[in-house]
């Protein structure tokens, strides 16, 4: 590991807190529907869209209601695009012409982005049309990460209430998250992105008459592809989407211009998830445990990036060969303004917080960085996670962590002056079960087809790797991939459809019910025998149940894969 | 409750504001601040557009600065269909091929036995990446200098004047400015 990933990482947990305790702070005052210092045209416009739905803004739902309302406006999300996609052909801003998306890709793909994976099976500048980016994927880049911090507030007033059954109103949270939070947010990213070199144009591609003599085998002129990019990236990196714009997304030069860009997008994948820590803290109305869960978060990153950075330090032995220059670590798959540090540091940050764009390929990467990258992901997307789906999905954990804690002294645990019960319980362990059941029954399943030996690029246990980061991948909503698997085949975009679907709404019904049953619930006064939440030791506890969970599920799929690759090779 | 009307509502509103308003103003925003990035930094040369400032050409003309390889299909540096290398470091196709990019590097200056920087022999991961590091531009100097009849020195004070030092990054230079620069200074020296 290389002084300089240490540094990178440790200023990166700095500005991620440094700016994420006071958006926090804010994102927390938006959901408790306070007045907050905004353009006035914004509360004119929240109004005006409340008049026109016919509903007010103090308006309440129960768990079912709630969770009925996020099915539905999702459900309508999905349709939407999908028709986007298929119909593509004969809608507008198409200057290159493209064709509908087949049946089985546009599925996958509507899916991929109104689950926030943003999986991607196609390649942006050859397969949209700036409508379907814009009107399609940039809308579901926004609308599902405010679903996912609209139903982590549902859970928080759930455990913050008690005997009651109002967990707020999503059409309050989803419109006020997206007018006063991601929407200004993205506007100023967007800038910034276009001031550093990302295009935003709606412009069709341009020809360029190469400027030495082309290499073998391309024509005349060089086609290059434009178009309302810096938009749509400002939104993915932000609401820890991370469907690019272009094929090779972060890496591209249209995306990623500058080694500074490079640095502010790796804090903008962090930014809200973090933020949503604090946020926590404050709609419970104790700010201790969202510093728990930042500092436990932000432990498990640190394993992840340690671990990744310790791999990718080390010399390749594809690249030790006479006449080379020998240094740490590899270029390949990477770009030469960013460096191999920043990019093992991209490569956690985006597993661990659910957003799965890349600055580099990871199937190019050391396979103990590729292992790091798929644990973070298999653990569920916790260590910051997804905009509000990562703080409800360490909720879980803690809740687990709580009852393993109390099984250990014989009380009934408690979380936060709640008792976890059996239904508690039951929730908790299906918001853990679905998505790495849907990982290792999908990894099982496309090994063995028939045709698998066609999908993957590179042969032995790193071909294995390949399908195992798919599904982990897809069930866990991160979206990112090891490149060189080709997934655009029926049976990948259904499955791995379906396994998005699942890894998504699984856990959303499971913690709004879990929020309904805890909000029903009286408060009972911490005692002497409580176990605090916030202390040191019980972070520790939290750590280790999610990497023991994480460790029974996955050790021997990872055995076969990743550790079989890197015992083989070093 | 009611649900259908909040639902298509809320929808429609915010599919418009997200998908149509907000792009819309962040293109205008962006016209107005940033013309020339936001267009695709292209380089015209007497009005006609050569190439972006950002994407890289690939090139087998030993009078220029080459590029790193590049895996995008059918040819390198397609900007119509970015891609990059996935191959893994265990993969003997990239032994392989890191083997035959170290051959055409030292086919092409065969004077030179100083080892070369393994950004020349390893794919990028766009296929598309403008830079190469320094060591690299200097490690081409020989060639470009023997081929166009130049002096060492001058190629090298060439390299030395596009070098980007940049705090959040290594330094690296942009290959495309270099060739270009490299066209005067041969005009120059005729």
């Amino acid at each position: 590991m290389s002084p300089l990933l240490v540094i990178l990482f440790l200023s990166l947990l700095a500005v991620c807190f440094l700016l994420g305790r006071p958006l926090g702070e804010y994102l927390g005052d938006v959901l408790e529907r306070e007045p907050v210092p905004s353009a006035r045209f914004l509360s004119i416009l929240e109004r005006r869209i409340y008049h026109l739905m016919g509903i007010e803004a103090g308006d309440r739902m129960d768990w079912r209601q709630y969770l009925g309302a996020v099915l539905a406006f999702n459900l309508v999300g999905f349709l939407f695009l999908l028709a986007l996609l298929r119909l593509q052909q004969h809608l507008p801003l198409n200057p290159q012409g493209f064709g509908p998306m087949s049946w089985p890709l546009a599925f996958n793909t509507a899916m991929s982005f109104v689950t926030n994976t943003n999986w991607q099976a196609y390649s942006g500048e050859t397969a949209l049309s700036y409508l379907s980016q814009a009107l399609g994927l940039t809308v579901q880049n926004f609308l599902s990460a405010a679903t996912g911090i609209a139903v982590m507030a549902a859970v928080a007033r759930g455990i913050r209430r008690r005997k009651a059954t109002n967990l707020g109103s999503f059409w309050v949270d989803l419109v006020r998250v997206t007018l006063y939070v991601l929407l200004p947010l993205a506007v100023i990213f967007a800038l910034f992105l276009v001031s550093q070199g990302v295009v935003q144009t709606w412009m069709p591609s341009v020809q360029a008459l190469w400027l030495a003599p082309a290499a073998a085998g391309a024509p005349t002129h060089q086609v290059i592809a434009l178009g309302p990019a810096a938009s749509q990236i400002a939104i993915k990196m932000l609401g820890t989407n991370g469907g690019g714009f272009f094929g090779v997304n972060g890496a591209h030069p249209f995306e990623n211009p500058t080694a500074l860009s490079n640095l502010v997008q790796i804090v903008s994948i962090l930014l809200l998830p973090a933020a949503c820590c604090f946020t926590f803290g404050k709609l419970v109305r104790d700010r201790r445990q969202g510093w728990a869960l930042f500092l436990a978060m932000s432990i498990l990153l640190a394993l992840g990036t340690g671990l990744a950075g310790w791999a990718e330090h080390r010399a390749v032995p594809a690249l030790t060969q006479p006449g080379v220059v020998q240094t740490a670590g590899s270029l390949e798959g990477k770009e030469v303004r960013f460096g191999s540090e920043s990019s093992v540091v991209w490569s956690t940050a985006t597993t661990a917080a659910s957003n799965g764009s890349v600055n580099a390929q990871h199937d190019a990467m050391a396979p103990l960085a590729g292992l790091s990258q798929m644990v973070l992901m298999q653990i569920g997307e916790v260590a910051f996670g997804g905009v509000g789906s990562g703080l409800y999905g360490m909720l879980i954990f803690v809740i687990i962590a709580v009852f393993v804690s109390g099984l250990m002294v014989g009380r009934t645990p408690e979380y936060l002056g709640k008792k976890v019960e059996a239904f508690d319980m039951k929730m908790a362990a299906l918001v853990v079960l679905i998505p790495s059941v849907a990982v290792l029954v999908g990894t099982a399943a496309t090994v063995m087809h028939g045709q698998v030996g066609q999908w993957i690029s590179n042969p032995g246990p790193h071909g294995f790797s390949q399908i195992l980061y798919a599904w982990s991948s897809a069930a866990n909503n991160n979206g990112s991939a090891f490149a060189g698997l080709s997934a655009d085949n029926t049976f990948l975009n259904i499955g791995l459809g379906i396994a998005m679907l699942l890894g998504r709404f699984a856990p959303i019904g499971a913690v709004l019910a879990l929020a309904g049953s805890l909000a029903s619930k009286k408060r009972t006064p911490p005692g002497p025998g409580t176990l605090p939440t916030h202390s040191l030791f019980f972070i520790g506890v939290l750590v280790g149940i999610v990497l023991l969970v994480g460790a029974l599920t996955f050790l021997p799929a990872l055995a076969v894969g990743p550790l079989a690759e890197h015992f083989a090779a070093f | 409750m009611k649900l259908i009307r909040p639902l298509l509502v809320s929808f429609g509103a915010l599919t418009l504001i997200t998908g149509a308003a907000y792009p819309a103003v962040v293109t205008g925003l962006a016209r107005m601040a940033f013309p020339w990035k936001s267009q695709g930094s292209l380089i015209r040369v007497q009005g006609q557009v050569r190439g972006s400032r950002l994407i890289a050409q690939a090139t087998e003309d030993p009078r220029y600065f080459w590029c790193r390889p590049s895996s995008t299909s059918t040819f390198p540096t397609n900007a119509a269909a970015s891609g990059g290398s996935t191959l893994a470091g265990s993969n003997p196709e990239l032994a392989a091929l890191v083997a035959r990019r170290v051959q055409v590097l030292r086919t092409s200056d065969p004077g030179n036995r100083a080892p070369i920087p393994q950004d020349l022999v390893t794919a990028s991961a766009s296929g598309l990446d403008p830079d190469i590091s320094p060591d690299a531009a200097r490690w081409q100097a020989p060639r470009i200098a023997r081929v166009r009849g130049l002096a060492e020195g001058d190629v090298l004070g060439l390299v030395n004047a596009h070098l980007e030092r940049r705090l959040a990054g290594p330094p690296c230079v942009n290959v495309l400015e270099l060739n270009l620069a490299l066209e005067s200074l041969g005009k120059a020296g005729e």
